[in-house]
């Protein structure tokens, strides 16, 4: 009896191989209907299963399989031709033949459906052939050798397993292999993990005493403990392959079902996954191929309108990176459209409509993983089917993972997985906080940072109560460990240690008392009564001997709340980080009056000079001084930014002064004090009513106000501009950018050169501004909400007066700039952001090649 | 005499009529035999701040991790004295092992399945919920713990 369990076990587990191998063949004979040793395969795989049907007296299933084998004979033997209604045929019988099996494997015995339907139009389409089989023959014709083995499965098993080896190319030699139970391997882990630790125990006792023999020997033990961990984990790596096998058939069926042509491309299939983390990825895999299909790529006709090829491309991607696995699923679909996932999340109320206004094409793509979140009005049969894609990031992000989406409109969506390798035994950062250790997994942490006597304070600030770091410029929401966990606080200490966490796309820092060192450490569930709390991911034991507790990032920082209340913050943060090349400038600080720290960009500024104050004159109410046999005119920032206040005399002497130099033109600004140049990235900024201003920054920790050159220079040279018109011939120049304070740098450095600018913050407002006032030259921001850029140029070329009018493409970076190298014939001329020189060379040259016309002078609009 | 025991044989590990025994307070309680893994001297612990105040700490056996239950607190009962050291008693339950800090461990006991009763009616409900039955023996009576619901913190929270 048990034998027979065995045997029936063994038929299972060949069984379900077989099919989903056959699954693979059936979608590869679909593109070569004509590949012999494939149809060879296919059929093999089939009548192995109805042989050992028979044996097992399973009849249903015998019945399904038998009527397939005569379809799948007559297509082997060339009888008749393969069509897609025939491979959807078989892959029918193929998911009743694995419903069959399950039902077997749970119950032993094969369920009630007997699939008399299936039987009927598999026998019907056996007989449209036009050869008329009848049963009992047919049965023995296929393969009249088994026959032979009517009386002894194993045998037949072994007969009809060798040409299949010979014959399916992708099926892998199985020779050198034995089949190990999975809890096996599992058992074998745990038992390494202890072995871990009790040498990590071993070796904190060999560091304690002086003992060389015992020196060597924990040596060894560290030495073999190493291999056989990597050595018992590798047992239970498996290729990701394993998952992606059943993708095709996802796809095919999804293609078919929703009228698309859907390419199936995977590429590193080979990289290898711990198991338990395979498991852990399968149903979210499948979410976002499935996903891709249904959202991501558009029908045929709509492609063709578009410019692509009609079938639609899937590609997966795995590779290893860093200790970690990426996984990209990427197509090349219609995009992510932003502007209806911010209207979604309005209507959902997880956004407010001022905030969707503010929020970078970035975070509206993050959106889509937010609870609550489906795009609704887009659910199919196929998606929607309350596996949200938050599901997706949360299965993901339980494993240590990480989801990323990436999508350019028209071009595609791309969603990145990283994945760590395995789970069981993970790189942690031990700290310590009111008398307990606790392990940060390493994963999650991007820096350590520790403030330093005095100073410790200082840089901990408070907004409304809640304390915030200057990190690089950019605020840093701060949680304290020991209050975070109710421990106690140490009495003030010297310094303050803080590690900088990551979790989903945010950061915050956590104060703790002390930082330890690194360890590998094997992660060990909690009890069931621990289960609820969400601070905690785990246990450890470390190698004392003592339990640690492992620290869930994600549920520290929503316990502490810097994650809620951080949203903002990180959302400038990473609004940052895109425009990072421009903000990376130069700058120059120096102080005026009641301002102590104001900033100009390094790249506008000729040079600094030191007048003494006897040498400045007077001339025609304004100051001058004589320089380099000109005059210079000064420009005194005090009396400009201070207008109507009291102005105190600048007394310093000699006067510091700023020169700005174009063409042969000088003028000069008269400052307090030159402070400093900064490199640093600029943040947290805010736009600025006052006159003379642009907005102010975080540069260099401090807050810094950036001055608006343009109206600084012209209102007290008025003819500093006028004089530029000759050069520039008065070309009236549209920037469109999305965030104002990169236009006003944009626009600082075009108003030098003698431009009339025209901003717009977005495509509507840019038509607008082409409606308003004659444009000569467009430069927008290739990312310029909503559609990009590409959308402007295209609005432009539907309308005749604007067709002629060249733009200039922005790109963030040359990252960007290449990436998009494609759409570089749309444009006149595609130039990186931050560098300055070149995007006004390219203005210059689209102006030169224009006829020299006079504009209606325009009234320069403020935007902000 | 098989209707009193009935409540037992729900629980089919519960046939032996041996019950390893121990002290919470004055109560003499009693723990199948079968269900007992091991019992340990005070281990050195690591507590789990945010945890339920039952939950004394995380014990190391073995390279196993096993939460400590405190079962003067999970009876609701005053705390220990001072120097009073708490003893494990590391039990198996569905979800791996647990280990109950009690004051003292007893003997391993053979039980008259006859002597066996319900609870009484007018039991301290914090205990009632973890009380499965009464052993009436010669001296005193002893306390069938119901371990289940013992490690299982919902039970008893509402009372």
């Amino acid at each position: 009896m048990q034998e027979d369990q065995d045997v029936i076990r063994e038929f299972l587990v060949e069984s379900h191989e077989n099919l989903s191998r056959l699954d693979q063949e059936l979608i590869a004979l679909e593109s070569h209907p004509k590949d012999a040793a494939l149809l060879a395969s296919v059929f093999r795989t089939i009548h192995t299963i109805k042989g050992t049907c028979g044996f097992f007296a399973f009849s249903t299933l015998e019945k399904i399989t038998h009527q397939a084998e005569s379809l799948l004979s007559q297509l082997r033997d060339g009888q008749r031709e393969l069509d897609p209604s025939l491979v959807s045929l078989i892959l029918e019988t193929v998911d009743a033949t694995r419903k069959v099996l399950a039902s077997i494997e749970a119950g032993g015995n094969e369920g009630p459906d007997l699939y008399e339907d299936l039987i009927g139009r598999l026998r019907a389409a056996a007989q449209g052939s036009g050869k008329i089989e009848n049963r009992p023959d047919s049965e023995q014709q296929p393969d009249p050798a088994t026959d032979l083995h009517e009386g002894g499965g194993s045998a037949e098993r072994a007969d009809t397993a060798k040409p299949e080896e010979d014959t399916a190319k992708s099926s892998a030699v199985v020779d050198a292999n034995i089949r190990v139970g999975v809890v096996l391997l599992d058992k074998l882990m745990d038992l390494v993990g202890e072995l871990v630790l009790t040498r990590n125990q071993i070796l904190q006792f060999n560091t304690e005493r002086e003992d060389p023999a015992l020196n060597t020997t924990s040596q060894r033990l560290n030495l073999i403990t190493t291999e056989l961990q990597e050595g018992v984990m590798k047992t239970r790596m498996q290729p990701i392959g394993m998952v992606w096998n059943k993708l095709p058939r996802v796809v095919r069926d999804m293609s078919v079902s929703l009228g698309k042509q859907i390419r199936l491309e995977t590429d590193g299939a080979e990289t290898e996954l711990d198991r338990t983390i395979i498991e852990a990825i399968k149903d979210p895999l499948v979410h976002l191929v499935r996903n891709a299909c249904d959202h991501g790529i558009e029908p045929a006709e709509a492609r063709v309108r578009a410019g692509k090829p009609a079938q639609g491309k899937l590609s997966l991607r795995a590779y290893h990176e860093g200790g970690q696995v990426n996984i990209e699923i990427g197509d090349d679909g219609a995009g992510v459209d932003v502007e209806r996932v911010k209207q979604k999340a309005i209507e959902k109320g997880l956004l407010r409509p001022e905030q969707a206004q503010k929020l970078g094409d970035r975070e509206a793509l993050n959106l889509i993983f937010q609870p609550g979140f489906s795009t609704a009005e887009a659910i199919t049969k196929v998606s929607g089917r309350g596996v949200g894609m938050d599901v997706v990031r949360s299965n993901i992000e339980k494993i240590g993972g990480v989801v990323d989406i990436n999508s350019l409109p028209g071009v595609g969506t791309t969603v990145k997985l990283k994945i760590p390798l395995t789970l069981a035994i993970i790189p942690g950062l031990v700290i310590n906080s009111g008398g307990e250790r606790f392990v940060i997994p390493q994963v999650s942490l991007l820096e350590l940072i520790r403030l330093e006597g005095d100073s410790s304070e200082k840089h901990i600030e408070y907004v409304h109560g809640t304390p915030v770091y200057r990190r690089r410029g950019s605020l840093l929401p701060i949680a304290y460990l020991n209050q975070v966990l109710g421990l106690k606080s140490p009495q003030r200490a010297e310094a303050v240690s803080m590690v900088v966490l990551q979790a989903e796309d945010r950061q915050f820092g956590l104060v703790v008392d002390g930082i330890n060192d690194t360890q590998e450490i094997v992660v060990k569930p909690l009890g069931k009564q621990l289960k609820g709390l969400t601070v905690y991911a785990g246990a450890t034991i470390m190698g004392d001997g003592k339990v640690a507790l492992i620290l869930d990032v994600l549920g520290i920082g929503q316990r502490s709340g810097v994650l809620a209340q951080s949203r903002e913050q990180t959302r400038s943060a990473t609004e940052h980080k895109a425009q990072s090349a421009i903000d990376q400038q130069r700058l120059l600080l120096f102080c005026a009056g009641s301002f102590e720290r104001l900033a100009v960009p390094l790249s506008l500024v000729a040079r600094l000079e030191e007048f003494p104050r006897s040498s400045i004159e007077h001339a025609g109410g304004r100051q001058v001084v004589q320089y380099r046999n000109r005059i210079l005119p000064l420009v005194s920032l005090r009396e400009v930014l201070e207008a109507g206040g009291q102005v105190q005399e600048q007394t310093a002497d000699p006067a510091q002064v700023i020169v700005f130099n174009d063409g042969d033109r000088s003028v000069g600004l008269m400052v307090d004090q030159i402070l400093d140049v900064a490199e640093d990235a600029v943040t947290v900024r805010q736009n600025s009513n006052r006159k003379g201003l642009m907005g102010s920054a975080v540069v260099g920790k401090r807050v810094t106000d950036f001055l608006d050159l343009n109206y600084v220079l012209s209102a007290s040279a008025e003819d500093w501009f006028q004089s530029k018109r000759a050069p520039a011939n008065g070309k009236v120049v549209l920037v469109a950018e999305a965030t104002a304070f990169a236009r006003g740098l944009i626009r600082s450095g075009l108003d030098m050169a003698g431009y009339r600018v025209l901003e717009a913050a977005n495509l509507d407002e840019a038509i607008r501004e082409l409606e308003q006032h004659p444009v000569d030259i467009a430069v927008a921001a290739l990312d310029l909400p909503p559609h990009g850029s590409a959308a402007l140029r295209a609005a432009m070329g539907r309308r005749p007066e604007w067709k002629a009018i060249p733009v200039l493409a922005l790109a963030e970076s040359a990252e960007q700039l290449e990436a998009q190298a494609g759409q570089a014939a749309d444009f006149a001329a595609c130039q990186v952001k931050s560098d300055r020189e070149a995007m006004l060379d390219a203005v210059a040259r689209l102006a030169a090649a224009q006829p020299v016309t006079e504009n209606e002078p325009v009234c320069v609009g403020e935007e902000s | 005499m098989p209707s009193d025991t009935g409540t037992m044989k729900a629980d089919g590990a519960q046939t032996s009529g041996q019950f390893s025994t121990f002290f919470v307070a004055d109560l003499f309680f009693g723990v199948d035999v079968l269900r007992v893994q091991e019992v340990l001297r005070f281990q050195q612990m690591t507590g789990v701040p945010q945890a339920p105040e039952v939950i004394e700490g995380l014990i190391n056996l073995r390279g196993q991790i096993v939460t400590a239950i405190d079962m003067r607190r999970r009876l609701k009962l005053p705390p220990r004295g001072g120097d009073l050291m708490p003893m494990n008693m590391v039990v198996r339950t569905e979800d791996g092992a647990v280990s109950l800090l009690v004051d003292e461990i007893g003997d391993v006991l053979d039980v008259d399945l006859a002597t066996y009763e319900r609870p009484p009616e007018n039991l301290d409900p914090a205990a009632r919920e973890l009380i499965r039955g009464v052993f009436k023996l010669k001296d005193r009576l002893l306390l069938v713990l119901d371990t289940e619901r013992t490690v299982d913190l919902a039970v008893g929270r509402a009372a």
